[in-house]
């Protein structure tokens, strides 16, 4: 291999030669940098200074620029500097970064508080806009919706059920799974506190109503935002990545009707069947500790749910399901739209589209207990 | 150099590789590469010259990427050797894979530029990785790299998706360059670019080659860019080289698709 680039200077009468030799390439642009930098300094010291690099081995990009960069900052201290003895083969490359101008940086933006302030204000003017967002795509669905009820063969089947299976039938088991373990969680809880007050047996009107009413469609609802939710986010948002919605629209079609309104209804459909699922699972769960931890065995435990909880408690957690879809859905569907052309906005906007359908779900939850409340349900 | 249709059937295979090129920069020996039951690449030999421009055509679907990215090591083979600067690439251990993979850059087919990062910082992560150089000698090599590949200055701050077709692929020369490579693969460079652009990307680069002296691995269709720009040919089908050898050549040649391609209608257009 060659060795290591040199530059040695060497006095020629009142001018001075830098003689530059050895392998003047990428590889050793580390050493390379302080060399020039040194030799910068010599601006001003001798009126003339010739550049020779008849010597060098090799020479790439990185080093006929830094002789290039070495010749301009001796030319502008007022020296007159001129590289010789370059060869035929390096000459066409000492010429094309000769082209090379240089133009400062655009300067990086700083953390300050001001500018953390800044971003806090827009986030919460932003809010404002995403409200309105989603109304807006609310009115588009339901605009959807409705041409479809009028033209019913425009309706798309197939994906509607290609979506109903990712989203319901491929979530039952984990749905299952994660209500049965926390039915068992709340029924171990609850008869561990209430047996000192010897109520074990409240543990199943506690179970029942938590259950059926709050924890069953909430926790579902929570699961399918992060796991349907996301997965809608990152298909529309790849798809608009790829200009694959612009294809669609100029092909005449309706990118609402196409994509988002077979999922939105997948959705609407799916929530329903999994948050009763969920509840059967829980109340399952938790019958079952009931029994084995608690010694309420089944035929009590089925008694007592009987009289605890009445059709009202079931209504009320299965009309808000749908509810919830609807907003899941039309949150994950606005996020994927916004995407913009790099990975990092996929990114960012399935994390968004995740973390506001949550958001969303749980401020429909309280809307809803206010609501029924009020009407004593 | 004759076409070398023949070098298909195994007894003539052997005199084929003997008078090997001594300064070979990638040395492909009976190469097989297979997806499922589909053999794509069928005991491929191939040698690319020291300073050369190849350029490698072949039907679509012959699997002339396929080549290009087994050789650079994405694509897994069933068999055979790859030699890459005379280092085998199956012996070598990760250092010395890594002294290869910095010696040689790769121009993908759709730019494969970082998505989140600027221009600028495209161009500069692979030298920020391997070298420890200073933010203001990175900010003039990219801007000579820029340069080299025919773009103003003003688009380094300027994201991926933000750049027309032609542009993506000038960047991702110039990031390809970015470590002055010795050799660079070409994944069809001017698939998607106007004449007048392909034509200029061609004279790129020559120019490139004769600058910093590279050997080009170039995937075309382009005949343009065949004529041109490329100093020998090699084309693909049924899984091996089926002719290698100058322009001359392949227009000599019988083979019937190299003389649909080569005296085809688009040709004669070229060629005049």
């Amino acid at each position: 291999m060659n060795g290591d680039p040199t530059l040695e200077r060497i006095a020629q009468g009142n001018g001075l030669a830098l003689c530059a030799g050895g392998s003047w390439t990428a590889r050793f642009a580390p050493l390379l940098e302080p060399l020039v930098a040194d030799a910068e300094k010599l601006t001003g010291s001798r009126p003339n200074i010739f550049i020779d690099v008849s010597q060098v081995d090799k020479l790439d990009t990185f080093g006929a620029w830094l002789i290039e960069r070495l010749r301009r900052s001796l030319t502008q201290g007022g020296v007159e500097a001129k590289i010789a003895g370059l060869s035929d083969n390096y000459s066409s490359l000492v010429d094309e970064v000769r082209r090379v101008k240089v133009t400062p940086a655009a300067g990086t933006t700083s953390v300050t508080i001001t500018g953390m302030l800044d971003q806090v204000g827009r986030s919460v003017a932003g809010f404002g806009t995403t409200i309105v967002e989603l109304v807006d795509m609310l009115g588009a669905v339901l605009a959807a919706s409705g041409r479809v009820l009028i033209h019913p063969t425009s309706f798309r089947l197939t994906s509607t059920v290609h979506h109903l299976e990712q989203v319901c039938w491929r979530a039952v088991p984990i749905v299952g799974l994660i209500t049965f373990l926390i039915g068992c969680i709340i029924a171990q809880q609850g008869i561990f506190h209430f047996r000192r007050f010897g109520a074990d047996i409240f543990v199943v009107d506690m179970l029942g109503v938590l259950v059926l009413r709050e924890i069953g469609v909430l926790l579902v609802a929570i699961m399918v935002a992060g796991r349907s939710g996301s997965a809608y986010t990152a298909e529309l948002g790849s798809m608009k990545m790829r200009e694959e919605i612009d294809a669609l629209r100029t092909m005449g079609f309706d990118p609402i009707e196409v994509l988002i309104l077979p999922r939105m209804l997948a959705l609407v459909i799916a929530l329903p069947i999994l948050a009763f699922i969920g509840a059967m699972s829980a109340l399952y769960g938790g019958g079952l500790v009931a029994w084995l931890y608690g010694g309420v065995d089944p035929e009590a435990f089925l008694l007592r749910l009987r009289d605890a909880i009445s059709i009202d408690h079931f209504t009320v957690g299965i009309i808000k399901a749908p509810v919830m879809a609807a907003v899941i859905g039309i949150v994950a569907c606005v996020e994927g739209l916004a995407v913009e052309g790099s990975a990092e906005s996929l990114g960012a906007h399935t994390t968004s589209s995740v973390v506001k359908g949550i958001f969303f779900v749980i401020v429909m939850d309280g809307v809803f207990a206010i609501f029924f409340a009020s009407i004593g349900m | 150099m004759t076409p070398v249709s023949d070098m298909t059937s195994k007894s003539t295979l052997a005199p084929e590789i003997s008078p090997e090129i001594s300064d070979a920069i990638i040395r492909v020996r009976d190469i097989t590469v297979q997806f499922g039951s589909t053999r794509v690449l069928d005991g491929l030999n191939l040698d690319v010259k020291r300073g050369e421009i190849l350029g490698f055509v072949g039907p679509s679907g012959a699997g002339k990427s396929v080549l290009t990215r087994t050789i650079i090591g994405l694509v897994p083979k069933v068999a055979g050797h790859i030699e890459v600067f005379g280092i085998d690439l199956d012996a070598a251990s990760t250092r010395e894979r890594r002294g290869v993979e910095r010696r040689w850059g790769i121009l993908f087919q759709q730019g494969a530029l970082f998505s989140s990062l600027t221009v600028r910082q495209n161009i500069q992560f692979p030298v920020r990785e391997y070298l420890k150089v200073s933010q203001r000698l990175l900010d003039e090599i990219m801007v000579a790299k820029l340069g080299m590949v025919g773009l103003r200055p003003e688009v380094a701050d300027r994201f991926p998706s933000e750049l027309s077709g032609g542009m993506i692929k000038r960047v991702a020369l110039a990031r390809a360059l970015a470590l002055d490579p010795e050799l660079v693969f070409l994944d069809e460079p001017t698939s998607g670019l106007d004449p007048i652009g392909a034509g200029d990307f061609d004279e790129l680069v020559r120019t490139l080659q004769r600058t910093l002296g590279l050997t080009v691995f170039m995937v075309t269709h382009d005949l343009d860019s065949l004529y041109t720009a490329c100093d020998r040919i090699a084309v693909l089908g049924n899984g091996k080289i089926i002719a290698a050898g100058s322009m001359a050549d392949m227009q000599a040649s019988q083979h019937p698709w190299l003389r649909s391609y080569f005296h085809g209608k688009r040709a004669r257009a070229v060629m005049g």
